[in-house]
């Protein structure tokens, strides 16, 4: 069995499979659960004032007929005095040693109280911090979470204030709610973080009811936008942590967070980057026995690569991602459709004919058998039909014989700027 | 599981077995199938339905929670879709063509479509609107599917549409002929209000040929459309037919819905004649009406019978046991003239008949008697000889002949569809198929006067 443990910023567990701050983690009844079924380390429901006790807070969407394709709250941060909090901190971490607990804090932008709630956190033993710079409601209106994380000045200088005192690694969730998460978190390896998280939730309102014309959730006939998470924001959140992680001045450890929900999604955020994963939405759709299979299949998928450990992954696609720029301009793949596999639903056909390049025919043989058949010389290689196509197997994407070298972007248009300071006929 | 199928049986509340056997899904089932759909384009489902009902799109429909819509692109082409959603032998139709039979299994269209309808149904929807009258008017005898489908479809078009049925209710095999634990009739029902409310007459308990003359008809009518079925089941031709005891299969699956159920048969011991669906029907409502031991009698073997191969699964749960390769041969009576056993012959198969299907042949010495208390016949049924040819119309042992091409009988003012054009070998008679004829007889009205009004 391939070794799971992973170090983030000097914060040690023994799997990568973090539980968010969020409300699985609001009690120690919860994270003493949690670490029994098997999870690795736990967020802390984020501490501070004020603490109020709203409802309702919850709203999914169904997509087809599957139940919680992606998720909002609307709900604050820990619900339950500090004492209480900091006192079963104490209790779980002396019960479980080697699981990693992790404090989200948020305050006012100030430093002296950034100061006290960082003491009285570190005093209960917790192995690192992680300041919620992301929430998107609620919190923000007050000036903290995301009102903080979309201001890369305020969150280098939080950062700072709250590494002179932190002895603990102190890891900046950042919001996605920005145009450019790369500048935030810039901001706060300036500040001193010794890691990164991310994302936090998407601002989003979950739908509208057709008969009440509610928003929902509503708060009394009210309703505001919420945070959106689950497997819906995972692309959105895994090129964020791609971005940050192929950022030059971006050089710390990340802590990948975005509809992770299970061990191969985990994967993916690893071998783009992530040191270590967060995961909330699937456990609560599911309970924390889903860890179970994400630490099986995460072991397995090593043990068939045949690879040790798991910090071996970390990063490992990073390279592969770049910018439009330096994809090659000349590259050739058409469909190929298995006539064999495929059952003919035609779906491939209307969907090229509609909506792409019209080139999948819809013939019959001389058995009166029906099938379709790319014509490849009009393909262009879009993925379409191979989107759509419901058989696995049934249509490849294959690479073409290749007309021309292989030729970027940039390099086009760094030849043709040569050529026109050569003044030169580029056309021959 | 055949033991606990029995056990369901009340012998005390008959009603209760003749409630519907399936429950209808769930709206979550619903949902959760309709998405499983692949939405096909040029769908093999739709060419595989005689109606050519848009199915995926009706699927579509239930997955977005339109449910209006898809009860009318279900209804639009199919008049008795609600009752083709119980009766199709969906695996052989639209389900045995889905695409999904090739990867994982295939849409339960069927059950979808009943969904959709059953919602139409509860939420007391009127689907279709009359056309523009156009001042033609059409007599339809026969309020069966294939003469509903006919009318819905004139009426529609603007066509002042009469029908006369013989019994009490319209709907003809959808209301009397189909179990009542298959198909409950409010469904017929409900079918057959969807037409009148196209204004569409119907002339219920009017038998034609004696409560109207077939000369009332033809001189009131621009057209006549023949949509009359089958009639009862033939005698066997054995000694002690008219015995107090034995019935006519069509009689007595109409007897369990029409009123009160008859408790004569609790504890008895019943023989059916025949193998095909509506023998079937015979013993499963016989057993549904209380009788200790239903037999089914059929002279050749399992491979030879015409029964669905679920009807066949369905007769063995309720404990149905079958009998092959045995023949009447007479029928024993007491001295008060009631059965009181069945005298048969072992048959063995012969050489293949036209049909492709082994003719029996008796084995002499091999007559036994089983002791039963009723029979049931179910050997097929005869045809309304009489009232055809008082149209004066051609036909072939009772199957009335028309024009391919125009759907006309030799009558040209007379059209025919349904059952009563269905010949032998030309695979099963469904109720589908007699809806998509009904529908086909309309089109060829219209057609016959939209070309005479663009001729010139």
């Amino acid at each position: 069995m391939a070794d799971l443990r992973i170090n983030l910023a000097g914060i040690k567990s023994p799997n990568p499979f973090w539980l968010a701050s969020a409300p699985p983690t609001n009690s120690g009844y919860q994270v003493q659960r949690a670490f029994e079924a098997g999870w690795g380390g736990a967020v802390w429901k984020t501490l501070g004032d004020p603490i109020l006790n709203v409802s309702s807070r919850f709203a999914a969407v169904s997509f087809n007929g599957q139940r919680v394709a992606g998720f909002n709250n609307i709900e604050l941060i820990t619900d339950r005095p500090l004492d209480v909090n900091l006192k079963e901190i104490y209790e779980t971490k002396k019960r479980f040693p080697n699981h990693a607990i992790i404090a989200s804090l948020m305050v006012e932008p100030n430093q002296e109280k950034w100061h006290e709630i960082v003491k009285r956190v570190e005093d209960v033993g917790v192995d690192g911090l992680e300041l919620n710079f992301g929430c998107p409601h609620g919190m923000a209106e007050r000036g903290m979470g995301a009102a903080s994380g979309q201001v890369p000045s305020l969150v280098e200088r939080q950062t700072f204030w709250v590494k002179e005192v932190a002895k603990t690694p102190v890891i900046v969730k950042l919001t996605p709610n920005i145009t450019d998460i790369t500048a935030t978190a810039e901001a706060a390896c300036n500040g001193g973080a010794d890691a990164i998280s991310m994302i936090n939730t998407i601002n989003s309102l979950m739908g509208v009811d057709l008969d009440s014309w509610n928003t929902i959730p509503h708060v009394a006939g009210k309703g505001a936008h919420g945070g959106y998470c689950g497997p819906a924001v995972k692309p959105i959140a895994l090129n964020m942590v791609a971005e940050c992680a192929r950022h030059p001045h971006i050089n710390v450890p990340i802590s990948g967070i975005g509809g992770i929900s299970n061990w191969q999604d985990a994967v993916e955020f690893m071998l783009m980057g992530a040191t270590g994963v967060q995961v909330c939405t699937a456990a609560m759709h599911h309970g924390f026995r889903i860890v179970e299979d994400m630490i099986e299949g995460l072991s397995n998928y090593l043990d068939s690569k045949g690879i040790a450990s798991v910090s071996e992954i970390i990063g490992k696609s990073v390279p592969r991602y770049s910018d439009w720029g330096n994809l090659d301009l000349n590259y050739n793949i058409v469909a190929k459709i298995n006539t064999d596999v495929c059952i003919n639903c035609n779906k491939c056909h209307i969907a090229c004919e509609d909506t792409s390049h019209q080139c999948i025919d819809m013939l019959t043989d001389v058995n009166g058998n029906d099938y379709l058949k790319v014509r490849e010389e009009d393909c262009v290689g879009c993925n379409l039909c191979s989107i759509v196509c419901p058989v696995d197997g049934a249509i490849d994407m294959v690479e073409a014989a290749r007309e021309l070298a292989p030729l970027t972007w940039n390099e086009r248009q760094s030849a043709l700027s040569v050529a026109v300071e050569c003044k030169a006929d580029v056309t021959k | 599981m055949t033991n606990e199928k029995i056990q369901r049986i009340s012998l005390s509340n008959l009603e209760q077995n003749f409630l519907e056997v399936e429950p209808g899904l769930t709206t979550r089932e619903a949902v959760e199938e309709s998405n499983r759909c692949l939405y096909c384009y040029d769908a093999p489902c739709i060419k595989a339905c005689p109606t050519g009902i848009d199915i995926p799109t009706f699927i579509k429909k239930i997955a977005s929670g339109n449910l209006l819509g898809s009860a009318k692109t279900i209804m639009s082409s199919n008049p008795v879709g609600a009752s083709c959603a119980r009766v199709c032998p969906t695996e052989e139709l639209c389900e045995g063509a889905c695409v999904l039979n090739h990867s994982t299994k295939p849409i339960m269209i069927g059950n979808l479509q009943r969904y959709a309808t059953d919602w139409a149904i509860k939420n007391e929807q009127t689907l279709f609107q009359p056309g523009e009258s156009n001042g033609k008017t059409v007599a339809v005898i026969g309020g069966g599917p294939a003469g509903l489908a006919a009318a819905r479809e004139l009426a529609r078009l603007g066509y002042d549409v009469t029908i006369f049925e013989a019994a009490e209710k319209a709907g003809g095999l959808n209301t009397y002929g189909i179990v009542s634990f298959r198909l409950p009739q409010k469904i017929s029902y409900w079918e057959v209000e969807q037409v009148e409310k196209l204004n569409v007459k119907i002339r219920t308990s009017t038998v034609v040929g004696k409560d109207i003359s077939v000369e009332q008809i033809t001189e009131n009518f621009d057209n006549i459309i023949l949509a009359v079925g089958m009639a009862h089941v033939p005698n066997l031709g054995v000694e002690g037919e008219n015995l107090d005891g034995v019935y006519d299969a069509i009689e007595f699956v109409k007897a369990t819905k029409s009123g009160k159920l008859s408790n004569d048969l609790v504890g008895k011991r019943v023989v059916v004649i025949g193998a095909g669906n509506t023998a079937i029907d015979g013993a499963t409502c016989s057993v549904r009406l209380g009788a200790e031991n239903v037999k089914i009698l059929y002279r050749r073997t399992e491979e030879e019978m015409t029964a669905y191969d679920f009807e066949y699964e369905f007769a063995k749960q309720d404990g149905v046991e079958f009998r092959w390769l045995t023949a009447p041969k007479r029928i024993i009576g007491d001295e008060r003239g009631r059965v009181t056993g069945i005298e048969c012959i072992k048959m063995k198969l012969g050489e293949p008949e036209k049909d492709g299907r082994r003719w029996p042949v008796a084995i002499e010495g091999s007559e036994h008697v089983i002791p039963v208390d009723a029979i049931v016949k179910a050997i097929g049924q005869t045809r309304h000889l009489e009232l055809i040819e008082s149209f004066g119309l051609n036909h072939a042992g009772g199957v009335v002949k028309v024009d391919q091409g125009t759907l006309q009988t030799s009558n040209p003012k007379i059209f025919a569809c349904g059952d009563v054009v269905f010949g032998k070998g030309l695979g099963d008679a469904m109720v589908v198929t007699a809806a998509q004829q009904g529908k086909d007889v309309a089109y060829a009205i219209h057609k016959q006067y939209s070309v005479v009004g663009t001729a010139n």
